[in-house]
């Protein structure tokens, strides 16, 4: 049984429906950066399928975008990381129930 | 090799696919943060497998430094340095929207897989890393650069951000 593209593609929709629910559902702020994290994995996974099963385009593009996208989410997870460790320290809590100051 | 045929490679993929997903399944479902984390590093390691499959050495190596060596322990970090908001990995009252949600996604994600019509790799010539590392530093020299100043901003944004009072106030006296 060959592999194909859509056995690929497969795995990256299911694993970013996860990511998306937990992104959208966790209470916890840690929760929700993981979610995220688990999105843009699935995404890199499209990506490289795509750049692997495709020789249209010069595969080569497919690749160099996955390195910007896992430069761009080490710093977006430093930066969120470094946020919620902040918010922990004014509030004593991650919780984002309880991270409504903005809404009184 | 246009083709990904072979015992050994669907036992590879199928194996790669059950552990990647069940351990996002696992963050979903555990109800310990600490342990979250530890599905989280496992199914990093699962997409740096499938990389391998897709033959993009370099990319697998970058995923493991990265992902499993650095992101997750500044996840571990996270959790550790906020001890008072507890290990509870519940979920807000959110939860049956988003389930919702990420089901009917994957419905319309699956239905497009299975019914576009994708082009078929014929001659599919395989990518060294001189090939990625040409790419980047002529093509795509100018966002290489522009990556390498997210990262300095990434860097001090951080660190201001994550300082204390006490440091803030150090720093005012000495």
């Amino acid at each position: 049984m060959t592999l194909t593209l859509e056995h690929f593609l497969t795995v990256g929709a299911l694993l970013f429906a996860i990511g998306l629910t937990v992104a959208l559902s966790k209470r916890n702020a840690i929760g929700v950066l993981m979610g995220v994290e688990l999105m843009l994995n699935a995404t890199t996974l499209t990506l490289l399928s795509f750049s692997r099963f495709n020789d249209l385009i010069r595969p080569v593009s497919g690749q160099v975008f996955v390195v910007f996208i896992i430069t761009v989410a080490a710093a977006e997870a430093a930066v969120a990381l470094a946020l919620a460790v902040s918010v922990y320290r004014q509030r004593g809590t991650v919780d984002v129930d309880k991270l409504n100051l903005l809404r009184s | 090799m246009a083709e990904l045929d072979g015992l050994a490679v669907n036992i590879a993929f199928y194996v790669l696919a059950g552990m990647t997903l069940t351990a996002a399944g696992g963050v979903m479902l555990s109800r310990n943060l600490f342990h979250a984390v530890l599905f989280l590093i496992l199914s990093f390691v699962g997409i740096a497998g499938f990389f391998v499959l897709l033959s993009a050495e370099f990319l697998a190596t970058a995923q493991v430094v990265i992902y499993v060596g650095a992101i997750s322990v500044l996840v571990l970090f996270a959790v550790l340095l906020t001890p008072r908001a507890g290990r509870d990995n519940g979920e807000t009252k959110m939860l049956l929207p988003a389930v919702l949600l990420g089901v009917s996604l994957v419905t319309v994600f699956l239905f497009v897989i299975y019914n576009a019509n994708w082009p078929e790799a014929n001659s599919v010539q395989e990518l060294s890393v001189r090939d990625l590392g040409n790419a980047l530093l002529s093509t795509w020299v100018l966002p290489f650069q522009l990556a390498s100043v997210l990262l300095t901003a990434a860097l001090i944004g951080s660190v201001m951000l994550s300082r204390s009072a006490e440091e803030d106030a150090e720093e005012a006296n000495g």
